[in-house]
């Protein structure tokens, strides 16, 4: 398998080590009234989808940047990677 | 006082040099290495440093050569310079001086140990190696991957059948049977 890395281009997935669903990134406020409930759920409840999946890859043999690929998990076809902290910064964190 | 002996990163009193076929690996003790990271709302003045040091801020994928000090592409806003341990054993010191508050400067001499692989060849002992198209690669061109599980850095040097590689000091042994393992298999 190839990842198709936004900065340095193709490259063998053996560079790489995943994680998870890219939901991760979404922290819930822990101040939130519902705080609890909200880290319930972010740790523990995950969707299991037969199609596209949006996930956490680390570049760990390579620049060592975390990506977010949108993987279908029934071909592997990979059809976007994108640079987490472009993702996060996009919805105002780390700015 | 104490009386210490230096050795080099395989544990000799000088740098280990095998010569297989056309090709030639040596160990090269006399990098000075610092590594740039730019400070968030900074990196543009990071950037402006880097380029007056060394004349351009390589991209991904890239170093810029240059003397004394030099530059590679690590990452997002970093860098890792290099430039000659004799004159400039406190290459962190002098980056930091220049840097200020712009970039974290982390000293990485002796993090890492430095072979350079020349001669016929060598493309067929990447290949051996790592998952690098060691054959695109250009001078200038500076690329990190994995050569038996140790992540390390490939610099295309200037002239283009010299190689630089980068690896992680305490695991200098295992990189360099790695490397002369491939060589012996090439020649």
């Amino acid at each position: 398998m190839i990842i198709d890395h936004p900065l340095l281009g193709p490259r063998d997935s053996s560079e790489f080590v995943y994680l998870g669903d890219a939901r991760m990134l979404d922290r819930p406020d822990p101040d939130a009234p519902d705080a609890a409930r909200a880290f319930y759920e972010y740790g523990y409840l995950r969707d299991n989808p037969a199609g596209p999946h949006r996930e956490l890859w680390f570049h760990e043999g390579g620049d060592r940047s975390w990506l977010v690929v949108t993987r279908d998990t029934v071909t592997h076809e990979i059809t976007r990677v994108e640079m987490a902290r472009d993702v996060a910064r996009a919805k105002g964190r780390s700015t | 006082m104490h009386s210490l002996t230096p050795i080099t990163a395989l544990g000799g009193a000088q740098p280990r040099i095998d010569t297989i076929a056309e090709m030639t690996l040596t160990e090269n003790p006399g990098l000075a290495l610092a590594s740039i990271a730019a400070r968030r709302g900074h990196e543009e003045a990071c950037k402006d440093h880097l380029r007056a040091l060394i004349g351009d801020v390589p991209g991904p994928g890239r170093s810029q050569l240059h003397d004394p000090e030099a530059a590679f592409w690590t990452g997002p806003d970093n860098w890792m310079a290099g430039a000659p341990f004799d004159t400039h054993e406190d290459l962190a010191a002098q980056l930091k001086a220049r840097f200020g508050e712009t970039a974290s400067i982390t000293e990485q001499t002796d993090a890492w140990v430095c072979f350079d692989l020349r001669g016929d060849g060598i493309e067929a002992v990447m290949e051996r190696l790592c998952a690098i198209d060691i054959r695109t690669m250009v001078t200038g061109d500076a690329q990190r991957t994995v050569i038996h599980h140790l992540g390390f850095f490939v610099l295309r040097r200037d002239p283009a059948d010299w190689l630089r590689i980068l690896g992680p000091r305490a695991s200098a042994g295992s990189l360099h049977h790695a490397i002369v393992t491939a060589m012996k298999a090439v020649a």
